[in-house]
């Protein structure tokens, strides 16, 4: 930056219309500073550029005087008018170059801890996580309150985690009682003729949802015709004298009424939706042969309903309604569930979400064409159709020649790269000289036949022993209990110490391992507190496998060497990687590969 | 003392394929002599064909150029002249090994100088594999196989992927692999090779007991093997060789294709050809993502 400080004679304006306060604006790298010429005016001041968020100002060629915008993040803004437009893009430049220095800065802060925003629930989800696992909460306990591990780090190896609990918290459906509304009896006093039914919003939903006619009737009359009370005593009444089976009573009273009789004639709408349904089966599917298993019509069969056997042999229209289609339908709609969410008590409302949910399910005309499709799929001739596989990108495998002759050049070159390890494997002798001697020992072996004996005492009992070392002491231990493992004879807290050093090992390794190859200074720093994390846990190995009673003490360390040649190879990596990284620091610094 | 071609299937009857290192270079620098690893190795398969009438063994040469049968018991000629000294077995077997280590030499004669020292393992393995495959289809019963490789000389990184090649479909065909190492450093290919097929790994302390080696860990069939406390491996070496430069390594980047391995990045995978990079996975993950949303 060639000018570390702007000076200009500008106007202040509070507003676009105020006429301006003359003065000096001064802007360095933090601050920018208006003083008045007149020393008595109100408005001096210095904002700090921090707090300015954004800068507007007129375009040369416009009929306005050149005017730079500054807004700060309280939505206040500071308007100063040049004397020119020159003024104004030296201002103006200057403002966006401290932008885009502070901006950077941010960054920056923010790429050493990508620490990211979480929402309440997250972190809430979290904390349930950890709350559910104790052994997650104590390596959290460990690790990020250690301070070994960010919080972002720990969890972003555990991703699958977060998502399959959030994928799981969708909401339930709420069901629907099974029970059937048409057994809810009314409660007479024995006094009156009077006979109450209760009625609650659940009671009516399932009213809706089972009988559509009454829905339709409901949203039709109530409440332009009559009130909601009186639709539900007739409702009532309709049902009574259906339970009554007083046919003949029924249709009068239809007849009389045709209010009434909505409720009691057969339900069309219902009728209609079940040939919808109908539609949406399997096409392939005789239905006609199902219905020969319909004996309800049969003398002596038929269901027992309050008492009566139910004859669906009547004669009149009215009474078609079996117990069978009831119950049908009840559990059509039990097994659909509750399909809408309203939780109300005015069952106008009810009704009317309830129509809509409906709507919605019928409007999907896609439906009628799914069904053709589905018919053709179903009638298909195999043979005649092209094949419908997923589409999938063909596995290329090049010419296998040109793979095993790059392979073999490649190779070749590199064994010519490493000449120390064929010196080291062959020896002083040439080709030629190795395999003389080598056809040498098996014309002596010849000659001489074979040894005898093969071996001697003394080698065959050390091999004896080296053959059967660890042998009988596992099998004494192991014999007698095959289910018995080697940490379940070890004292309690042997093996919950174990199994803890076990956990953090592999929960640091994959840390570890993971932030390889190091490309930011923020990754260089994380190995190494992973490192030192590391390099403790190693010591407490070391300590536990010497302080564990002399019998166990063999077990302990068949146990321990794994995670320590674990730890071993990342250690081993690390300085490693650290030489190179020394070795290269001339031209590279910073940490950066 | 021919063997019967076997037909008859019975848990305790073995094929017994050994893979025999003949690397000059490796025996030339080793403590250990060719004599006496032969001797030890020639009274070994001797106790294998004496343990079951039906057993049958046969010795491949590992060299260093090339690889060949050197003997086969059931075609074992029944010549019962014994010269004094050796069963028939031994100098059958003797003779072969001389005219394989005369044919191997000349095979290498054109070959330049400067190669590791490896022996052609992916090849011995793989003629193994194959002498068994023909055993499974010759007949409704067979012995049961088994592979033995006792190696000395180092793995040759170049063989990786044939290597592995040839131990996988040993696993498939439920081949175990026994491997007796008699080099200076564990060989990861053996271990891995034995680890994945449920074989036995054992690399001897003391050579000149290689004999009770063999006949201790090796020579019981797999039926008694599942009731024996074998010695246990100490560990395996599981890392990989990269395809590009054929050296051993800790990390490195996999196709995520074919999965081939390399110690670099790379822009084009050289096995399959896939091409790495963003515009490539973008398109990828939209018409995944395509394809997806109508199922859910």
């Amino acid at each position: 930056m060639a000018s570390r400080q702007v000076i200009k004679r500008v106007k202040y304006k509070d507003t676009v219309k105020d006429p301006g306060t003359p003065g000096v604006l001064k802007m360095s790298e933090e601050e920018f500073l208006f003083m008045p010429h007149n020393p008595k005016s109100a408005s001096k001041f210095n904002v700090n550029f921090k707090t300015i968020k954004a800068q507007k100002n007129t375009k040369e060629g416009s009929d306005k005087p050149p005017w730079l915008n500054l807004s700060n993040n309280q939505g206040r803004s500071f308007i100063f008018e040049f004397e020119s437009y020159s003024d104004l893009h030296v201002c103006r430049d200057f403002v966006a170059k401290l932008h885009s220095k502070l901006g950077e800065t941010s960054e920056k802060s923010s790429l050493t801890c990508p620490d990211e925003q979480l929402s309440a629930p997250e972190v809430q989800l979290r904390i349930k996580l950890l709350k559910q696992n104790s052994e997650l909460q104590k390596l959290h306990k460990l690790f990020v309150t250690g301070g070994v591990l960010s919080e972002a780090e720990f969890w972003a190896t555990r991703k699958k985690l977060l998502d399959g609990d959030s994928s799981k918290k969708s909401k339930q459906r709420v069901g629907v009682k099974s029970i059937m509304i048409s057994d809810i009896k009314p409660s007479s006093d024995g006094r009156t003729n009077k006979i109450t039914f209760n009625l609650s919003s659940e009671v009516i939903f399932q009213i809706f949802a089972e009988k559509p006619a009454v829905h339709q009737a409901f949203l039709n009359l109530v409440p332009n015709k009559m009130t909601e009370k009186d639709f539900w005593t007739k409702y009532f009444r309709a049902e009574y004298l259906h339970s009554t089976r007083n046919a003949v009573a029924a249709a009068a009273e239809a007849a009389e009424d045709e209010e009434l009789a909505i409720f009691l004639k057969h339900d069309d709408s219902l009728a209609s939706e079940i040939r919808q349904k109908i539609r949406r089966v399997d096409p392939t599917l005789d239905m006609e042969a199902d219905q020969g298993d319909d004996y309800t019509h049969l003398p002596d069969h038929g269901i027992f309903r309050d008492g009566s056997k139910e004859l669906s042999e009547s004669p009149h229209e009215l009474s078609r309604r079996t117990l069978s289609h009831d119950i049908n339908r009840h559990a059509a709609v039990v097994l659909e569930g509750r399909v809408i969410d309203v939780e109300s008590e005015d069952s106008r409302k009810l009704a009317e979400a309830l129509a809509q949910s409906k709507q919605a399910d019928k409007e999907d005309e896609d439906a009628k064409l799914e069904r053709f499709s589905r018919t053709s799929l179903m009638t298909e001739i195999e043979d005649l159709q092209a094949p419908h596989d997923l589409p999938l990108a063909q596995l290329c495998i090049k010419n296998p020649r040109d793979y095993f002759d790059s392979q073999q050049a490649n190779a070749l070159k590199n064994s010519k790269d490493t000449p120390g390890r064929v010196e080291l494997t062959s020896g002083s002798l040439s080709t030629q000289e190795a395999y003389g001697s080598l056809r040498d020992s098996v014309s002596t072996l010849k000659a001489m036949g074979l040894n005898d004996p093969i071996i001697k005492p003394e080698v065959s009992f050390k091999v004896l022993n080296v053959l059967t070392h660890n042998i009988s002491s596992t099998k004494y231990h192991l014999g007698k209990n095959p289910g018995e493992s080697v940490l379940d004879r070890l004292p309690n807290a042997r093996k919950d110490d174990l199994l803890h050093h076990w956990t953090s090992i592999q929960e640091l390794l994959r840390h570890y391992w993971s932030s390889y190859p190091i490309t930011t200074a923020y990754l260089y720093s994380k190995v190494s507190r992973l490192k030192d994390a590391m390099s403790q846990i190693y010591q407490q190995l070391e300590e536990l496998k010497e302080t564990v009673q002399p019998e166990l003490r063999h077990q302990v360390s068949r146990l321990v060497r794994p995670m320590q040649q674990a730890l071993e190879a990342a250690f081993q990596h690390y300085d490693a990687d650290l030489q190179k990284r020394s070795a290269k620091n001339g031209e590279k610094p910073n940490g950066y590969v | 003392m021919a063997s019967v071609p076997s037909k008859l299937y019975a848990d305790d009857v073995s094929l017994l394929v050994v893979l025999l290192d003949t690397n000059p270079l490796f025996w030339s620098s080793s403590s250990f002599s060719f004599s006496l690893f032969l001797s030890h190795v020639l009274a070994f398969l001797n106790s294998i064909l004496l343990l079951n009438q039906l057993n049958q063994v046969v010795v491949i040469a590992t060299g260093y150029n090339s690889c060949d049968y050197i003997y086969d018991s059931s075609l074992a000629a029944n010549q019962s002249v014994e010269n004094g000294r050796m069963p028939v077995l031994c100098a059958n077997i003797l003779q072969k090994l001389e005219e394989f280590l005369l044919k191997d030499e000349k095979l290498g004669k054109e070959e330049s100088k400067g190669r590791i020292a490896s022996s052609m393992l992916s090849g011995s393995l793989s003629m193994a594999l194959c002498y068994i495959q023909r055993v499974f289809r010759s007949g409704l019963l067979h012995p049961q196989p088994r592979i033995l490789c006792l190696q000395g000389a180092p793995d040759g990184p170049e063989q990786y992927v044939a290597v592995m090649n040839a131990i996988f479909s040993a696993q498939r065909s439920m081949v175990p692999i026994d491997s007796c190492y008699i080099g200076e450093h564990n060989s990861a290919f053996l271990q891995q090779a034995s680890y994945i097929t449920n074989g036995v790994y054992s690399k001897p302390q003391h050579l000149d007991g290689l004999f009770q080696y063999l006949l201790t860990i090796f020579a019981t069939d797999l039926h008694s093997r599942s009731f024996l406390q074998l010695p246990k491996p100490v560990g395996v070496d599981f890392r990989a060789s990269c395809f590009c430069h054929k050296s051993t390594i800790d990390l490195g980047y996999v196709c995520s294709v074919c999965l081939s391995i390399f110690c670099k990045h790379h822009k084009k995978c050289s096995t399959c050809g896939s091409v790495f990079g963003q515009a490539q996975s973008d398109v990828a993950s939209t018409s995944d993502r395509k394809r997806k949303t109508p199922d859910s």
